[in-house]
């Protein structure tokens, strides 16, 4: 720590909070090997094939390429979106080998040979998914920004209800979860909806569960 | 049109289609993810370059230098856009901070560059690259500290002097009342936390600039733009089809259009730039905190006679206050009456409006007031309200309202939920370990009529396509645009075509204040009243008698088929329905109810809330689906602002800590009951030509208050800063043991 000057002065700028001269590196990493700058090695493309939406594509992506911008920017399957890109909204919501994830806290590359199902996997405007239909009818959205999101991680909770995999309300992890409120809105709680369209959507998902069950 | 008198009756009373509880129109693209928002348009745009935004590190100060080399060489790096060579930029009239900070930093992450790379990844790789040497200044970040000398403040359309607003003796009737409340309530810098980031994609074709964007106001947002450019308007076109929510946070110009149009001017390529999570909190605007002293006296009977509100809130220099006292003025009867509010000088980033400006931490404030004064009188809190209810302004009392049904809001609201078998007494009621709790309040929000145009053309092929510049930000503006014209043509919904949110189209209110819905529609209105007369016109009918059915045209006894008038040619017609005087004339305003259900953990302090109801009282419901959508969201976020949602301050450093959506709490599922919402039947005919006015943040005005007095009726511990979390209340619970 002792040959990184700028660093030390940053640092007791932000402890004294006081007026001060403050750099900022952006990266001690490369402050420190200031001799040899990081474009040195670009990081190499990597070829990839995944299905998504049951067809085989193939692609080259950047390594640090995530499995969302993989389908947004370079497959144009925009119905897929980034809220965040933290992990933190479920905005982004996919299925892989039909297990929902967060596609932005994923890497393209860590999926090769996957099976994915987008929003645009499920239905289309002529021909809804039950889901799809159900937050239609039930208003189950607003903006529609966090929907796609919404609809996919709301068929794989009522797979995962069905598949006796237990939630954080289970009263009892050896009985078999049912098809309740509860066990739906804690399982839907990784989505969020900033407009607020929970107790529609709730509803919509009650009704696929009843058609289901 | 001039709507300057109250609406008589006319094609929209039929209902036929308006009134209806339709499915969106857009919900089938939306539900698919085929309706394309701002960073979406690969249809329009094929293969724009990246820009990612880089955020001052610091609060306040300036750039001594930054250092672009190591970036601008780093892979695929086209351009690299900072104050220093973006060229002389101007300030939008709506913004108060400037967009591209540089060399003087105004606030935190106030954006300082964008750097423009063939892909995100290269751009936000060589933004980190980027080194700056920051000269940091002492900034004001203490609210409460700078409140001490703040001056009073007028509204925040700057046109009254600052001053007090005073009617008969407040202090007199105050110190002479029997019973008394002076209490402080505080309410916390919030976010809009909308899901789709502030993104945009900018184009130019020569000087000419097209902008994808996602804005509220296309209008405000272009012209701003051509301000900051330092370009004509007329050289711009503005679009946003699709908006991933607003409230209020894209009601104005913001760094990513501005980052997008210079990103691709250096670049000579289109680009797009979204702004990261982690920059919007700070980068943006946000609701700005408060500070409120309300005083009310009452007579033993509950008549109120003394009432004051008093409000402080910052911002940057040349900011605006929140103006928190706004429903104080109107809410509740008095003979003597005081508000007033001071402005405070901060270097925290912009305050500006979010949902229900105003109103929305006012009622926060106002309706626990009320709440502890109806307790000191040993009122019930309804009782209370209905006593001290008001059919005119009180401070002019010449002037009533249009319309204002809350003591009906607030009775039918009581027997829907089952407000008879509260019990008045706090901490009394318990169900296992949770204790139980009753609240309400009164909902309030003004509702006002502007200007808005748009255009309709009635086509050979049987289709009505309308295309106004209003947006659809969630609130259902496609569908009830729809339904207008569809009710005015006496045509069916799906024979509509509804287009928006293009600054080719003509200019309308666009999606604020609540006035969004009615405004918009009365623009629709307006232009199919034109398309009306040249239809009768064409089939040499009468115009004031004809009657648009069934996609017929009736006269007297005469009768044609619409497509007969279509035969020779398309027809239009374009208007604008422009307010008169009837708002200085009546005060033209929204009421409702919310009640709410809670639970409280004895052991822990945790608050869940069990049950939810609001009645509302807004005129003309012009779509009972989407209209509850509004206010079940509002309430959501109500519930937001109630019990978690706050901005924590770095007085040190001048910032916003928990700036993403992992430490900004929000509502999720599983914080949110069943929501019931019932409006009462009813038309304003002096609030709109479609009698109509908005819900969308009536919804929200009065559920933050609702839940903190349902928590004090669980708890008996009186919590008065927001957001009323555990710890305030934890080691006052009663009988934990
Ligand atoms: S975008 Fe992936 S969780 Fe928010
Ligand atoms: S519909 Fe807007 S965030 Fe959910």
């Amino acid at each position: 720590m002792a040959d990184l000057p700028e660093l030390d002065i940053s640092r007791r700028g932000m402890l004294g909070g006081g007026t001060a001269t403050v750099v900022i590196a952006a990266s001690p990493v490369a402050a420190a090997q200031d001799k040899e700058p990081m474009q040195a090695d670009p990081p190499a493309p990597i070829p990839l094939s995944f299905e998504v939406n049951g067809e085989k594509r193939d692609l080259t992506l950047d390594s640090r390429t995530t499995l969302l911008d993989a389908l947004r920017e370079h497959l144009h399957l925009t119905g897929t979106k980034k809220g965040c890109d933290h992990g933190q909204c479920g905005a982004c919501t996919v299925l892989v080998d039909g297990v929902r994830i967060n596609s932005c806290l994923t890497l393209a590359v860590m999926h090769q040979g996957d099976r994915i199902t987008t929003i645009e996997g499920l239905g289309t405007p002529d021909r809804l998914h039950p889901m799809q239909a159900a937050f239609v009818q039930h208003d189950g959205y607003q903006c529609g920004y966090c929907t796609p999101g919404q609809i996919c991680s709301a068929v794989a909770v009522l797979d995962e209800i069905g598949r006796g995999v237990p939630s954080y309300v289970a009263a009892d992890l050896t009985e078999r979860p049912r098809m309740t409120d509860i066990e739906m809105r804690e399982r839907m709680s990784g989505n969020i909806c900033r407009c607020g369209a929970y107790s529609n959507i709730a509803e919509a998902m009650a009704q696929v569960a009843g058609e289901r069950a | 049109m001039k709507f300057d008198t109250p609406a008589g009756a006319n094609p929209i009373d039929r209902t036929a289609v308006v009134g209806r509880p339709h499915d969106r129109i857009d919900g089938p693209l939306k539900t698919t993810g085929t309706a394309p928002y701002a960073y979406e348009h690969h249809a329009e745009v094929r293969n724009p370059a990246c820009g990612y935004i880089l955020g001052s590190a610091i609060g306040k100060g300036r750039i001594g230098a930054m250092d672009l080399a190591e970036a601008k060489t780093a892979p695929g790096v086209l351009a690299i856009v900072t104050a220093q060579d973006a060229g002389k930029l101007g300030k939008g009239k709506f913004n108060t901070a400037k967009l591209l900070g540089g060399p003087d930093i105004d606030h935190y992450h106030q954006a300082i560059a964008v750097v423009v790379a063939e892909t995100f990844e290269q751009a936000r790789a060589a933004a980190a690259l980027i080194r700056v040497d920051y000269i940091r200044a002492k900034g004001r970040f203490d609210l409460a500290e700078e409140l001490k000398t703040a001056p009073l403040t007028g509204n925040s359309n700057g046109g009254a002097p600052p001053k007090e607003a005073r009617v008969g003796d407040f202090e007199q009737a105050f110190a002479a009342a029997p019973v008394t409340l002076d209490a402080t309530y505080t309410t916390p810098d919030q976010s809009h936390m909308m899901m789709e980031p502030f993104a945009s994609l900018a184009a130019w074709h020569g000087d000419e600039l097209t902008v994808w964007t996602s804005n509220q106001m296309i209008d405000w947002g272009r012209t701003d733009l051509a301000i900051t450019l330092g370009i004509p308007k007329e050289k711009i076109r503005f679009l946003s089809p699709y908006v991933g929510g607003g409230f209020g946070g894209k009601l104005f110009l913001r760094a990513d259009a501005v980052m997008a149009a210079l990103g691709a001017r250096a670049a000579k390529r289109p680009v797009k730039v979204a702004m990261p999570r982690p920059l919007m909190a700070n980068n943006s605007t946000h609701r700005p905190a408060t500070v409120q002293r309300i005083r009310i006296g009452a007579t033993r009977e509950g008549t109120i006679t003394a009432i004051a509100h008093e409000s402080g809130s910052g911002d940057l220099p040349g900011g605006r206050p929140e103006t928190a006292v706004n429903q104080s003025k109107l809410l509740y009867a008095g003979a003597n009456r005081l508000t007033a509010m001071r402005l405070a000088v901060l270097d925290l980033p912009e305050g500006n409006a979010m949902r229900a400006p105003g109103e929305a931490p006012g009622m926060m404030a106002l309706e626990i007031a009320i709440d502890e004064m109806a307790e000191r009188l040993g009122m019930d809190p309804i009782a209370f309200r209905v006593k001290n209810d008001t059919q005119v302004d009180p401070e002019k009392p010449e002037r009533p309202f249009s319309e204002r049904n809350l003591v009906r809001c607030l009775r039918e609201g009581a027997d829907r939920f089952g407000w008879a078998r509260r019990d008045p007494r706090p901490g009394q009621v318990r169900d296992g370990r949770w204790l139980i709790g009753m609240g309400m309040a009164a909902a309030f929000r003004n509702s006002s009529l502007v200007p808005s145009g748009a255009r309709v053309r009635l086509g050979r092929d049987g289709i009505l396509v309308v295309e106004t510049d209003m947006t659809d930000i969630g609130t259902g503006s496609y569908t009830i645009i729809g339904q207008t014209a569809a009710e005015m043509l006496g045509l069916p919904l799906n024979k509509v075509q509804v287009r928006l949110a293009d600054s080719r189209f003509p200019v309308s209110a666009g999606s604020g204040g609540q006035f969004g819905a009615a405004s918009s529609t009365s623009g629709v209105y307006a232009a199919c009243l034109k398309l009306r007369e040249a239809v009768a016109q064409r089939l040499g009918f009468n115009t004031t008698d004809a009657v648009f059915e069934g996609g017929t045209v009736k006269s007297g006894n005469r009768s044609a088929d619409l497509a007969d008038a279509t035969r020779a040619g398309d027809l239009t017609g374009e208007d604008k329905v422009e307010p008169g005087d009837l708002e200085k004339k009546y005060q033209i305003s929204t009421f409702g109810a919310h009640f709410v259900e809670v639970g409280v953990d004895a052991y822990t302090g945790v608050m869940r809330v069990r049950r939810m109801l609001a009645v509302c009282d807004a005129g003309r419901i012009l779509n009972p689906k989407t209209a509850r959508s509004q206010v079940i969201g509002a309430m959501t976020m109500g519930v937001g602002g109630a019990l978690m949602e706050e901005l924590a301050v770095d007085k040190r450093f001048g910032f916003f800590v928990n700036h993403d959506l992992a430490s900004y709490e929000v509502p999720v599922h599983l914080d949110i009951p069943h929501q019931e919402v019932l409006f009462l039947d009813g038309t304003d005919d002096k609030a709109s030509p479609m009698k109509a006015k908005g819900v969308g943040e009536l919804g929200l005005c009065g559920v933050g208050a609702a839940v903190a007095n349902a928590v004090y009726n669980a708890t008996g511990v009186r919590v008065r800063d927001y957001p009323v979390t555990l710890e305030k209340h934890l080691d006052r619970l009663p009988g934990a043991a």
